[in-house]
């Protein structure tokens, strides 16, 4: 039961991490977007190339700092892959969400989405193969923390839910601290009124792409250090990040954090009940019963 | 010859099974703008409740109630009904993307039941065992098939004939109207939530009745048959054919379901040994540029969306 809640509250900070960005994408451009649960995939499969890379380059950076299995070429590997992957959110607003959003309503948004999903899902399948990887083999002898014998707990772990605090945090003092926060809390809540105001939307959409990609490629390094790595990630996200999007109500990004790791838990939890199988659906009823009792979420204000 | 016949006679049932599912999709997303992203769910709920009434019993396994095929399917249209209608009710009130959010969810959610509750499902390994209509009554193989094709083909004459009286009804007008300006209509006295409502029950009863179908003809269903690209198939028969044109959505259907056979049959021909096991994922590579590629340049489909002209 206690390493269920543990375990809950690691895949929680991975989820959180990737509806911060989802909940502004789906508050500032008004759409469902089915394609970003993917972002943690290109993220992931972006770092262990550049790790691999880095490795062969200076071997000395391959070394894991002890206790952890994140090696010095890996740690850089995720700064390079989140770069790459808010680059790629960019680029494919750019090339698809842009054009659609200029002549059609939300809802082919939301429909271009799932043709841009499946497209990165299995071309990130050609490129990598369908088997399932790791960054570091040493993840399965890592050193175990805890005495307790029940309960396991690498470094790894405690490092994942630090670095994925440490990230919200920075990103809670940019929103409440600098001026770039004040314009992107402004655009979400009232784009025009921000606009009178002197912000640029275009720059702000530009952003809040760069910020969600690098927050998910992280997400989707963070859940690879101590799990495995197959091109079903992003499709394996998508209904937690969305779960936590809506918990938490659309455009707020503490309600995603906390939507996070409540689903992340619960779902974790729902495994001492349920055969595994099910687990998938879990976020699904989580969804229902706040659709039922909260339809805008726990800090949501989106009307229809 | 007479393979290549039976072959087409196969095709053209299965092309036409499909344009069924998305003459419903059309009435939803096309006719009033809602978003389905579970079609494969309301599909599967149609062909899993129609084999669990009209299947043959298994030892061990619920289910296998016999029932003639009639009653059987018309319980599939039924459930696949109650659940729009669940699910609909519950986010149409809503921001439009929660409906997609929550159709996307039921999909996954059935897929993993159809997957892990044996005794209901089958699990894995699925259900078979279908007495088919009048099976005992046309001996003959081929002659059967081309009967369970007329039978297929007069249900989708049925269904389109249906939803062209309804879309070109006052109700059809007072569908578009909410699709276009929600505000307008609702001044003229129109109730967009229950519209919208009814048009999502119809056209998720009508993918019902196409997976009732889909059971008869395989007589099998598994979770594979549930899979999202079912959902991604159809949306892209549609906006192929065209958004709001019924005769498109037939159209689009036989045109994709011919292009993912022939590309199925290239890849599985011509590709290299290597890359036998990659040939899936380019086939899904070609069904999502297509969506994303119509939307882009052509997204009325080929057969546009006719307004207010020519009534036939």
């Amino acid at each position: 039961m206690i390493q269920n809640v543990l375990d809950g509250v690691l895949t929680g900070a991975v989820i959180s991490l990737g509806a911060i960005g989802l909940t502004m994408v789906m508050h500032m451009l008004r759409f469902a977007n089915f394609a970003y649960a993917e972002l943690l995939a290109i993220g992931a499969y972006a770092a262990l190339v550049f790790d691999k890379v880095l490795a062969a380059l200076a071997p000395v950076l391959a070394s894991a700092f002890k206790p952890l299995t994140l090696s010095a070429s890996l740690a850089l590997a995720t700064l390079l892959a989140m770069a790459i992957t808010g680059a790629s959110a960019v680029l494919l607003d750019w090339l698809i969400f842009r054009r659609i959003r200029a002549k059609a309503d939300a809802l082919s948004m939301v429909f271009a989405s799932f043709g841009v999903a499946l497209i990165v899902r299995n071309a990130i399948t050609l490129a990598f193969g369908h088997d399932a990887k790791l960054f570091s083999k040493d993840i399965a002898f890592a050193t175990v923390l805890s005495t307790d014998p029940l309960i396991l707990v690498k470094a790894d772990q405690v490092f994942v839910l630090i670095a994925a605090l440490a990230l919200m945090a920075a990103f809670h003092i940019v929103l409440t601290r600098t001026a770039f926060g004040f314009a992107l809390r402004a655009v979400a809540e009232n784009p025009n009124l921000a606009q009178v105001a002197g912000v640029r939307l275009s720059t702000m959409i530009v952003s809040v792409w760069l910020i969600g990609g690098a927050f998910s490629a992280a997400a989707g390094v963070f859940y690879t250090l101590t799990n495995h790595l197959s091109p079903a990630l992003g499709h394996n996200f998508l209904l937690p990040v969305f779960a936590a999007t809506i918990v938490g109500g659309i455009g707020s990004v503490y309600g995603a954090v906390l939507g996070g790791f409540l689903v992340g838990v619960a779902s974790a939890l729902s495994l001492a009940v349920l055969p595994s199988g099910y687990v998938p659906a879990m976020p699904f009823l989580i969804i229902l019963a706040v659709l039922l009792l909260r339809p805008h979420g726990l800090f949501g204000e989106d009307q229809a | 010859m007479s393979g290549v016949v039976s072959y087409l006679v196969f095709f053209a049932t299965m092309a036409a099974i499909l344009a069924i599912v998305v003459l419903g999709l059309n009435l939803q997303w096309g006719y009033t703008g809602l978003f389905n992203g579970g079609v494969a769910a309301f599909f599967g709920a149609g062909a899993y409740v129609t084999m669990l009434l009209g299947g043959r019993p298994e030892p061990g396994q619920f289910g296998g109630f016999l029932l003639p095929f009639p009653v059987a399917i018309a319980g599939g249209i039924l459930f696949a009904g109650l659940l729009a209608w669940f699910f609909g009710a519950l986010t149409l009130k809503l921001r439009h993307d929660y409906l997609a959010i929550a159709t996307f969810g039921v999909a996954v959610a059935l897929e993993s039941v159809a997957r892990n509750a044996e005794w209901l499902t089958g699990g894995a390994k699925g259900l078979r065992g279908f007495p088919r209509p009048l099976e005992a009554s046309i001996a003959d193989n081929f002659l059967y098939g081309l009967f369970f094709l007329a039978l297929v083909l007069a249900v989708l004459a049925a269904v389109y004939v249906g939803l062209e009286r309804l879309v070109r009804s006052p109700y059809g007008r007072a569908l578009r109207a909410i699709r276009e300006d929600e505000e307008a209509a609702r001044s003229l006295g129109k109730n967009p939530v229950r519209l919208r409502l009814q048009s999502f029950v119809i056209g998720s009863m009508i993918m019902g009745a196409a997976g009732g179908l889909y059971v008869a003809f395989y007589a099998f269903i598994g979770p594979q048959d549930l899979a999202p690209i079912l959902t991604f198939q159809v949306w892209a028969m549609l906006i192929v054919g065209g958004a709001g044109n019924n005769r498109g959505a037939v159209l689009g259907a036989f045109l994709i379901w011919a292009a993912w056979t022939a590309s199925g049959f290239a890849l599985a021909t011509f590709a290299p040994q290597a890359m036998q096991l990659y040939t899936g994922p380019i086939q899904y590579i070609l069904i999502g540029s297509v969506i994303v590629g119509m939307l882009l340049w052509r997204p009325q489909g080929i057969l546009p969306e006719r307004i207010g002209q020519g009534r036939r």
